[in-house]
């Protein structure tokens, strides 16, 4: 019952919004605008088919590599980074500078560097999503109890079982947030560096469609991205209440006291 | 900082060899942007193996740090630390610490019985002797009956209980305790002040309890160690001669245990207003 109330409610804002572009599209003929039915039918004759494989697919492919990479290449590092007080020191401007980059503008750079490759895309995603994992991680690894330090201390865990033991759960729901950014970023520079220089992908696809008029399939492009998006968001939250299911409520407690 | 001499800190030794914790000349200054501050200035004193001795002193007065200093945790700026004769230089095997934060010490993402067993863990100790220490530790403590909860799903009190009883299973021969419940509330306080005489007389454990609560330091030691205020030195070592059984009623009732509380309450007092012990004074109490 509680399962289909929230299905309920999740559904209900998608469909009014649907009933709303379905009325107001309702006898137009605006050429870029098209109707929910038109818009459905080029969706099926667009998606299900070839294209999943020739594009939906190796676009999943690159995105994924890329954002596992980006969270375990920034967990790794913020982990060495936050635990040691000089590298941080040494770090910290360098990351700020980095950061700071825009990283679309490395498409041409990378371009130039590793030709129009698989590799230059995922390398694309990984520039742009570590930083937020990798900046999060540092803070979280920095920002642990020093009680809890202590007690880990006293009864001999370091090293090794400190960062498996101490060390990771206490920074993990920094970390989560840190992810969580990532992943967005990461479907951004997915299609970004498909639109810049590319013969197959979600973001070539879109830019063709739109550029030989098949406005239908453009938007239904537009749609398979927000489900990606979506479906990403679900793995994430259901990720999330897993890893963090003692933080969650531990700050209920809180709240409640 | 000020130009005085050191006085002769002053606590009960004994001949090398039978002490179990040694606490000789120990000196922390901090080192700070604002200068130095001497937390504690010389601090001499033994405990032999079995004791419970409660250490009490005027807030402020360096209690905390010369437990860190004691559990490795802190390197003292002169003086040393002996644990059965060895030097302590970093958080030894046989000492375990429960610390006054109970919400801040357990780890919170695990459950209370992987809190209890973690430490066993670490140690490369076998599944199935672990599972009984864990199993002793926690009936020990009254909490066999939420080995699944996770900690903050706890009251104060019981929380500190699974500190207790992570201690406990550690099988240390040292267990300091740093003013453990200072944060729980008056009744609980009285339950785990009789936990920890019984878990101390069962294991034969050698305890040092920090405490600011004159009350509880008389009730619980063998022995009070007043500290001064800081600088801090030992302002006196006195031994408390109540029946062994004790119990919250009976004991806290009985005219010897008034007297003692007055005694300690006035030195504390004294300390507070900077008396100084003389060294002579002091030597007299050290027999």
């Amino acid at each position: 019952m509680k399962i289909l109330k929230g299905i309920a409610y999740g559904l209900a804002l998608p469909v009014i919004l649907v009933l709303i572009w379905w009325a107001s599209t309702l006898g137009t003929t605006n050429f870029f605008v098209p109707t929910p039915a038109t818009l459905s039918e080029a969706f099926a004759e667009t998606w299900f088919g070839e294209r999943i494989f020739s594009d939906v697919l190796p676009s999943i492919g690159r995105l994924l590599v890329g954002v596992i990479a980006a969270i375990v290449l920034g967990i790794a590092a913020g982990l060495l980074i936050g635990s040691v007080k000089w590298l941080r020191d040494f770090t910290e401007p360098v990351l700020e500078f980095f950061r700071a980059i825009p990283p679309p503008v490395l498409i041409p750079v990378l371009m130039l560097l590793m030709g129009i490759t698989d590799s230059m895309k995922v390398v694309v995603i990984i520039s742009g999503c570590i930083w937020p994992v990798l900046l999060n991680t540092i803070e979280g690894v920095r920002a642990i109890d020093s009680v809890l330090s202590d007690s880990a201390h006293t009864y001999g865990i370091g090293g090794f079982a400190r960062v498996r033991y101490l060390v990771l759960p206490s920074a993990a729901p920094q970390i989560m947030a840190g992810v969580r950014q990532c992943l967005s970023i990461g479907l951004i520079l997915m299609v970004i560096s498909e639109m810049f220089a590319s013969s197959e992908g979600l973001g070539f696809t879109i830019v063709q469609f739109q550029r030989s008029f098949a406005i239908p399939e453009m938007w239904s492009g537009i749609v398979v991205l927000g489900l990606i998006g979506v479906a990403m968001s679900l793995i994430f939250q259901w990720t999330e209440r897993r890893i963090l299911r003692w933080y969650h409520g531990l700050r209920e407690v809180e709240n409640a006291a | 900082m000020q130009p005085e001499t050191t006085p002769v800190s002053t606590g009960r030794t004994l001949p090398e060899g039978q002490a179990m914790l040694s606490v000789r000349g120990v000196k922390k200054v901090y080192h700070t942007d604002g200068g130095d501050i001497e937390a504690v200035r010389n601090l001499t004193f033994d405990l032999k193996a079995g004791e419970l001795a409660c250490l009490v002193g005027p807030s402020g007065s360096g209690k905390t740090t010369l437990l860190k200093c004691i559990s490795g945790l802190l390197a003292p700026t002169e003086g040393e630390v002996l644990l059965d004769g060895a030097r302590v230089t970093g958080p030894p095997k046989k000492m375990a610490v429960v610390f006054q934060e109970y919400g801040r010490s357990l780890f919170p993402w695990m459950r209370v019985r992987e809190n209890v067993e973690l430490p066993l863990k670490n140690a490369g100790m076998g599944k199935a002797e672990r599972d009984k220490l864990v199993d002793e530790a926690l009936e020990a403590v009254g909490l066999d009956h939420v080995p699944q909860s996770y900690p903050w799903q706890l009251s104060g009190g019981m929380q500190q209980r699974v500190a207790i009883a992570r201690a406990v299973a550690y099988q240390p021969e040292v267990l300091l305790m740093d003013e453990p419940f200072a944060a729980v509330d008056a009744q609980t306080r009285a339950d785990l002040e009789d936990l920890i005489r019984t878990v101390w007389k069962k294991l034969g454990v050698t305890v040092l309890f920090v405490t600011h609560d004159i009350d509880e330091s008389v009730y619980l030691g063998q022995r009070v160690i007043i500290l001064s205020s800081s600088p801090t030195v030992v302002q006196e070592d006195l031994e408390i001669d109540l029946p062994d059984e004790r119990d919250q009623l009976n004991t806290r009732a009985l005219p010897r245990f008034t007297e003692l509380r007055h005694h300690v309450y006035e030195q504390i007092q004294r300390a507070k207003q900077g008396h100084r012990p003389a060294a002579a004074t002091q030597a007299g109490s050290a027999s």
